[in-house]
């Protein structure tokens, strides 16, 4: 295992490249991002054997990955941002013709006011598209969870395109460190691709994407969607077990952190994570109960097992880095307190919106959280559940 | 968080501020320490007022916000010093390094940085003495080495040596060495 200098973009563009898959199309011109740029340097310098296809626009990379996914093709693209806003019909279009699709996805603010900084609007508005979400702390799980991800999605019994998340330019443009495999390493663990009824295998024809009306099977079709990602749940663990057994760093959907005798706890969601966990660690030397949960798989959500590491936890806030316009609280908010309603005793819950458009977040800001945790938990009344972190109030 | 070091670079678009930051991380690959850099992102306009950042410590760091509280603030170009507050969120004791000719005393109009530890280092001159462009970065790294004992120079050398190597000829490559070991003699102060 080698290590070395890299940024976020970086590590992910490595990553897809020691998996080397037949197809890329991308949109090269911003919001793209480097990885995309990185994996042309590839393709340019001989260094991978990828088709690579440079289409006009996001909406145009999606529709010939999916050309390209069900003419049989092991295949990738790339987005953030706008990117991600554009590509957003044929999102929906892959995962229901059930195409292994993977693309990384550098989490970025959507306009407007026009903004390129980091936050989760993009992937969380594309969280009911039918792809399965996986989110990361560092450039090391960017890289890892790239590599998984062509596992999860080719899988028999999941078959549906995956999508792994960074944090734009705190991750994606800052420079860490990475521990990499071997190409070999990576190939072997991703395995040889394995197209399902690929419209190129010439002597077995098949229709895609037909027309399924209203005495057809759209509902039965969306439900083994549903259950496709019911057995995506069971899948990502076992990859990421595997994965372990190889490089020393085992995944599952989530990641607790001194939640066994916590009081209070906090629930984040890629790099704020690492702020949050670097904050409880800090708040545990001065004696204080509490506790981390660091979420990986978003989609499919992993409700039963979070609700049983929370379980006896008094008070819970959630750090969402995206809003819902008029609903209860952020998406990751709302599926927390959903996962939770049926625990006994059922903790208390609060929300905390930050770092939206890029605006950062300072260990002080969560340690203002934790504040008000502890004080809701001390019986005092907290009126709403919505807090803003690190907002600039007149 | 106290095992963490914090480095600020202030500097202005073409100064190799970001260069520096990231350099800083491979010394620090080299030398098995865990590292982060990244620059304040922004527009990046050639001579207008960037940031930088690195941290540095022997454990995996986990914080990604940009640093608050710096312990070393390295100021690229001395005509900041009245545009930018160099010295923002530095506590007692924080090591300033400012790339200029004067001692600190000497530089008119200079804020007041009483309780900090200024050191200054001609880079712009070593710069132009040794890869004859004003990119003042490596000098500040040399100098860098130097007041803080993070790295030993001979570390610094090697890493330069590896990294440069690959893309630039041997004569280049020397100049660059060359003024990172004038930056490391040359800095004075305290």
């Amino acid at each position: 295992m080698a290590r070395k200098a890299i940024t976020g973009n970086g590590a992910v563009a490595l990553a897809l490249k020691q998996v080397e898959p037949d197809v890329m199309s991308a949109y090269p011109i911003t919001p793209q991002t480097e990885i995309a740029q990185n994996y042309a340097q590839y393709v340019a310098d001989g260094d991978v054997v990828t088709e690579y296809i440079p289409v006009e626009s996001e909406h145009s990379a999606m529709s010939a990955a999916i050309g390209s996914a069900a003419a049989g093709a092991r295949t990738i693209t790339a987005t953030s941002s706008q990117g991600f806003a554009l590509m957003w019909e044929m999102l929906f279009i892959a995962a229901s013709l059930r195409l292994p699709i993977t693309m990384p996805v550098v989490t970025r603010a959507l306009s407007g006011p026009i903004n390129i900084h980091c936050d989760h609007s993009d992937s969380m508005g594309g969280r009911d598209c039918g792809w399965i979400q996986i989110y990361g702390e560092d450039a090391q799980e960017g890289y890892d969870n790239a590599i998984q991800a062509f596992r999860i999605a080719e899988h028999m019994d999941v078959r549906l395109p995956v999508m792994t998340m960074i944090d734009g330019f705190i991750i994606s443009g800052a420079i860490g460190p990475l521990e990499t495999l071997a190409d070999d390493q990576v190939k072997e663990f991703v395995g040889d691709y394995q197209a399902v009824n690929p419209l190129l295998d010439t002597e077995n024809p098949v229709t895609v994407g037909p027309f399924d009306g209203l005495h057809g099977w759209y509902f039965e079709h969306k439900v083994s969607q549903n259950r496709a990602m019911d057995n995506a749940m069971g899948v990502i663990e076992t990859v990421g077990a595997e994965y372990g057994k190889l490089t020393g760093r085992p995944y599952s959907h989530f990641v607790a952190h001194r939640l066994e005798d916590a009081e209070v706890a906090l629930v984040a969601i890629g790099s704020a994570a690492g702020n949050a966990k670097t904050v409880v660690d800090q708040l545990r030397r001065q004696g204080q109960k509490v506790g981390l949960l660091k979420v990986r798989t978003f989609r499919p959500f992993p409700a039963r097992q979070i609700a049983e590491a929370l379980a006896g936890v008094q008070v819970v806030g959630v750090m969402d880095r995206s809003d819902s316009f008029g609903a209860e609280g952020g998406p990751l908010f709302t599926e927390l307190r959903s996962a939770l309603y049926d625990s006994q005793p059922r903790p208390q819950m609060l929300n905390f919106i930050y770092g939206l458009g890029g605006r950062d977040i300072f260990p002080g800001d969560i340690e203002e959280a934790v504040a008000l945790l502890e004080r809701a938990a001390a019986g005092e009344a907290v009126a709403q559940s919505r807090h803003y972190l690190n907002l600039r109030e007149d | 968080m106290e095992q963490v070091t914090e480095i600020r670079w202030h500097a202005r678009g073409g100064q190799g501020a970001v260069t520096a930051a990231k350099m800083t991380a491979e010394v620090a690959l080299s030398q098995d320490k865990y590292f982060q850099a990244f620059p304040e992102y922004g527009p990046e306009r050639s001579g207008a007022p960037i940031v930088a950042f690195t941290r540095l410590s022997d454990q995996p760091i986990q914080v990604y916000s940009a640093i608050e509280h710096p312990n070393y603030v390295l100021v690229l170009d001395p005509t900041l010093l009245d545009v930018v507050d160099v010295t923002a969120g530095t506590g007692d004791g924080a090591v300033i390094i400012i790339n200029s000719e004067e001692s600190y005393d000497s530089i008119a109009g200079r804020p007041d940085m009483t309780g900090k530890k200024v050191y200054t280092v001609p880079a712009t001159k070593i710069a132009l003495e040794t890869i004859k462009r004003a990119i003042p970065n490596t000098p500040l790294i040399g100098a860098l080495a130097q007041v803080s004992g993070l790295f030993p120079l001979d570390g610094i050398v090697d890493e330069v040596r590896t990294s440069m190597s690959k893309k630039f000829s041997e004569e280049v490559v020397n100049a660059n060495l060359e003024a990172v070991k004038r930056g490391y003699k040359e800095v004075s102060g305290e």
